[in-house]
């Protein structure tokens, strides 16, 4: 993971909508009134929710100003936290988890399809359809390994041909639905249910 | 007190030290990076690390608070070990490019690493690249060498006032930059060079131009702006190569502006350096026996009466002195020193000093500014109230807007009518100040030009005089004088008939009653010259010798030695580092040589002077000490009130004086500050 850099064309004006005004008073209250300051991070995700999934300058800096506090404090924020988008993403964004688990039941497979289908690097909006992608760390489902988040859902229990058919269906803007593509039911295990230790080992 | 052990050794310490500060009472040196005395603690270079017992692991000294009967040990293997560790991950990524880097010599980095470097690396990875940023005209950057040790973050947040600077990324691909890389929008920017304890941040003008080693360093006092800051001028041959600031915590701490720091560039250009002398409308060369000859012709054609002498912003005390007796040998005593026309009441001292001086604003616990902008005026100042500010909270109002001083303050009113209600109890400020155990009033210089400057200042004093605040202990009342050798001036009686009219000299100045004008190394005077023989004698063609008919080149403030008093009326000492250019001369000397030609034998030596200064100093206590109190004389002045609006004079930061104006590099501090007042952008 390298620095972050932030986009060349950035738009010139940022400003929560209504919606997202009402949101920010919530997130407010959750603050003691002299340290408003911590609800940047809240505030940038709802910034970066507003704006297609990455978030502008403009936007740093009226977070900046809303809760004033310096640019660059912001700034520091949205730099370190690899969460933070701070160039556009394509409208199917596909965050690959590659950390251990993953990669020992096939990130890598998964990672070399995202070349082939959708950019060869990381963080390159696709020719066809709307797709982009990045490797990332942990996402915390490694019961289900390998898996993939696309937006905000996770795909679990891929292997490649699944895979080819999800991201196919990006591309087409007909996403396939979310969840284990081995049939299991959460994470509940696959076959039979055992209860209660029965038949266990 | 309670008691630490180092190294074996029981010591006493006071509560609230660390263990690092402590271990420095015991004289055991701790390598540090990250750590610095004047900012807050980070801990993250790991540089310090001590052994305590009982502790499995060894911690961190800078951030651990020192506690009763702690054992530390700081000679063992364990340390040596925790700290070769620390350095190997310091130098994994760090370039290996000391020859070709600004800061060998002194870097932090290259010394301690001769302690608990290793010789060989085990780090078999590329190492990390980072690209340049820019950070200004000031500070070069070369951030491949950066370690994080996030001093020059810290610093810009609360020392400078200036968030500007932060660290961005994360983990190896941590970065230091400013915001977008833009360059530092504040006056005390150019410190971070010195905090920065590799080749970061380096000097962008002194870039490649000699090695620490090869410089001669003498230890002086800054004369760009009335604060006195003190400075360390280092010399390569005679050329000043750079100023760097000199630890005193009652004056600059360890910093200093940007203008006493780069100005100095502007020593070398410029310059005056033979006698000048205007025919056919063009000043042409010529030598010191024809100049001063031409001199002594006008001086004979005209009646005494109508000479007139204006001393400059940077004119040591001596080199004054020996003026006024040159002018009293030509039996003028046209003399002044303003450049404006500011009420000053020179009765008794405390009448233009900063009388609760510059550490006594820790201690204050209420804040009045009236007319003026400390930020431009005095830098080091401006961040001392601002200290106070961070650290105390202390509540700071301002009568007149002085725009970002780079703390908060409340602007009370913009009218001089405010002033008339704190005096007459009126205002919700008069209480403010009453109930204050140690409040501070600034008065500015531009609230001393208007037309009820006098009554501003001798209300105000009588005032703080009737409701006893003016004490042995405390006094309230401070001028801020802008220019470095106003007080001295004050105190040399320079200006005659103090108490008649204040403005003799302005107004026959602009009747022209003056045939002849001498300019001792005065360039900020505002006059229009219709007929008068202008005679400059200075350092710099500047705005001064444009007009002058003669020039006399003279040394400047790094070229001789000097008394000179800063605003809280401390005599301190510049000393001598480098030697007048060409043909120039010491002023006293050339105020011999013109005794000589008019065949007078009243010459003076400069130990001479320098005797007579110092005894003519009122309340002069010892050389680099603040003055004696004095009991204040409550004398009523009758004055007028007049209704007035308070503006502050802008000041043009980077262009106050003779030196700063030729200095190449102060001129590109100014247009990127004027281009971020036009256009509000930058780079």
């Amino acid at each position: 993971m390298s620095l972050k850099k932030v986009h060349e064309d950035q738009p010139k004006d940022f400003k929560f909508n209504s919606e997202n005004l009402k949101k920010v008073e919530e997130i407010f209250k959750r603050y003691p009134e002299k340290n408003k300051k911590s609800a940047v991070m809240p505030l940038l995700y709802l910034a970066q929710r507003q704006n297609d999934n990455w978030i502008p300058l403009a936007a740093m800096k009226y977070i900046a100003n809303y809760l004033s506090i310096p640019y660059i404090s912001v700034y520091e924020v949205a730099t370190f936290y690899t969460m933070y988008n701070l160039a556009p993403v394509g409208k199917y964004f596909i965050q690959v988890c590659t950390t251990t688990p993953c990669l020992i039941r096939g990130a890598d497979k998964i990672v070399k399809l995202c070349k082939d289908k959708i950019s060869p690097n990381e963080n390159e909006i696709s020719k066809q359809g709307s797709c982009s992608w990045m490797e990332v760390e942990c996402l915390g489902a490694c019961v289900s390994a390998p898996m993939v988040q696309i937006n905000d859902d996770y795909y679990e229990d891929l292997d490649e041909k699944n895979t080819k058919d999800i991201l196919e269906s990006l591309i087409k803007d007909k996403p396939l639905k979310p969840g284990s593509y081995r049939g299991r039911k959460n994470t509940a295990p696959e076959k039979k249910l055992n209860t209660n230790g029965e038949n266990h080992a | 007190m309670p008691k630490i052990t180092i190294n074996g050794k029981e010591i006493e310490f006071e509560k609230g030290m660390t263990v690092l500060q402590a271990c420095e009472l015991a004289n055991v040196e701790i390598p540090r990076f990250c750590y610095h005395e004047k900012l807050s603690i980070a801990g993250n270079c790991r540089m310090c690390l001590v052994e305590m017992e009982k502790s499995p692991k060894p911690i961190a000294s800078c951030a651990m608070p020192a506690a009763e009967g702690m054992n530390i040990k700081t000679n063992t293997s364990l340390v040596e070990k925790a700290r070769k560790g620390v350095m190997e991950f310091l130098l994994a990524n760090h370039p290996l490019d000391c020859p070709v880097c600004d800061q060998g010599g002194e870097c932090d980095l290259q010394d301690q690493s001769l302690y608990y470097g290793v010789d060989k690396s085990r780090f078999v990875e590329n190492k990390r690249d980072v690209k340049e940023k820019y950070m200004g005209p000031l500070i070069k950057t070369q951030m491949t060498r950066c370690i994080h040790c996030t001093r020059c973050v810290r610093f810009a947040t609360e020392i400078a006032g200036v968030p500007e600077i932060g660290a961005i990324g994360r983990g190896e691909n941590m970065q230091i930059t400013t915001y977008l890389e833009k360059s530092m929008e504040s006056e005390l920017s150019a410190n971070v060079i010195d905090l920065c304890p590799v080749g970061a941040l380096t000097s962008k003008p002194y870039a490649f131009e000699a090695r620490p080693w090869e410089l001669k360093k003498t230890e002086s006092v800054d004369v760009m702006d009335a604060v006195g800051s003190n400075i360390r001028v280092d010399t390569y041959n005679w050329e000043v190569k750079r100023i760097l600031p000199r630890l005193n915590n009652d004056i600059n701490e360890e910093w200093i502006s940007d203008k006493t720091r780069y100005s100095c560039d502007g020593l070398l250009k410029q310059r005056l350096d033979v006698p000048y002398i205007k025919k056919e409308n063009k000043l042409q060369k010529s030598n010191w026996d024809e100049a001063l000859d031409l001199l002594i012709k006008k001086i004979k054609e005209v009646q005494p009466n109508e000479i007139a002498g204006h001393i400059g912003d940077m004119i040591n005390m001596e080199n004054a002195l020996g003026f006024k007796k040159l002018f009293n040998l030509i039996k003028s005593n046209n003399l002044e020193f303003r450049e404006k026309k500011f009420y000053i009441n020179s009765s008794e001292k405390i009448n233009y000093i900063f009388n609760s001086s510059i550490n006594g604003i820790e201690q204050s616990d209420f804040i009045l500014l009236i007319g003026t902008n400390p930020r431009h005026e005095a830098s080091m100042l401006n961040a001392r109230i601002r200290k106070a500010f961070v650290q105390k909270k202390v509540p700071i109002f301002s009568i007149g807007d002085p725009g970002d001083l780079t703390y908060d303050y409340k602007i009370i009113s913009d009218k001089t009518d405010e002033i008339k209600k704190i005096i007459n109890n009126e205002s919700e400020l008069s209480n403010k100040i009453l109930s204050a155990k140690n409040p501070i009033i600034i008065i500015g210089e531009s609230v001393l030009e208007l037309e009820s400057g006098k009554y501003i200042f001798e209300e105000i004093k009588n005032f703080l005089i009737q409701n006893n605040k003016i004490s042995q202990e405390w006094n309230p009342l401070n001028i801020l004088i802008q220019n470095a050798s106003t007080v001295g001036l004050l105190d040399l009686k320079i200006i005659p008939n103090q108490k008649e009219n204040n403005f003799t000299f302005f107004n026959n100045l602009e009747n022209k009653k003056f045939k002849l004008l001498y300019l001792l190394g005065s360039d900020n005077l505002d006059f229009k010259k219709d007929n008068e023989f202008v005679v400059y004698q200075g350092s710099h063609g500047d705005r001064g010798a444009e007009v002058a008919d003669i020039v006399l080149p003279s040394a400047t403030y790094t070229e001789q030695e000097g008394l000179y008093e800063n605003l809280e009326g401390r005599v301190q000492e510049c000393k001598k580092a480098s030697y007048p250019i060409g043909e120039a001369l010491e002023d006293w000397k050339i105020f011999n040589r013109i005794i000589k030609k008019m065949g007078l034998n009243d010459t003076t030596n400069f130990d001479q002077l320098r005797k007579e200064v110092l005894n003519s100093i009122p309340n002069f206590s010892e050389l680099n000490e603040l003055p004696k109190n004095a009991e204040s004389k409550n004398s009523k002045i009758q004055s007028n009130f007049v209704s007035e609006k308070i503006t502050i004079r802008e000041l043009d930061y980077y262009y106050t004086n003779s030196i700063s104006r030729s200095s190449k590099t102060m001129s590109e501090c100014r247009q990127i500050r004027q281009k971020i007042k036009k256009d509000g952008t930058n780079n």
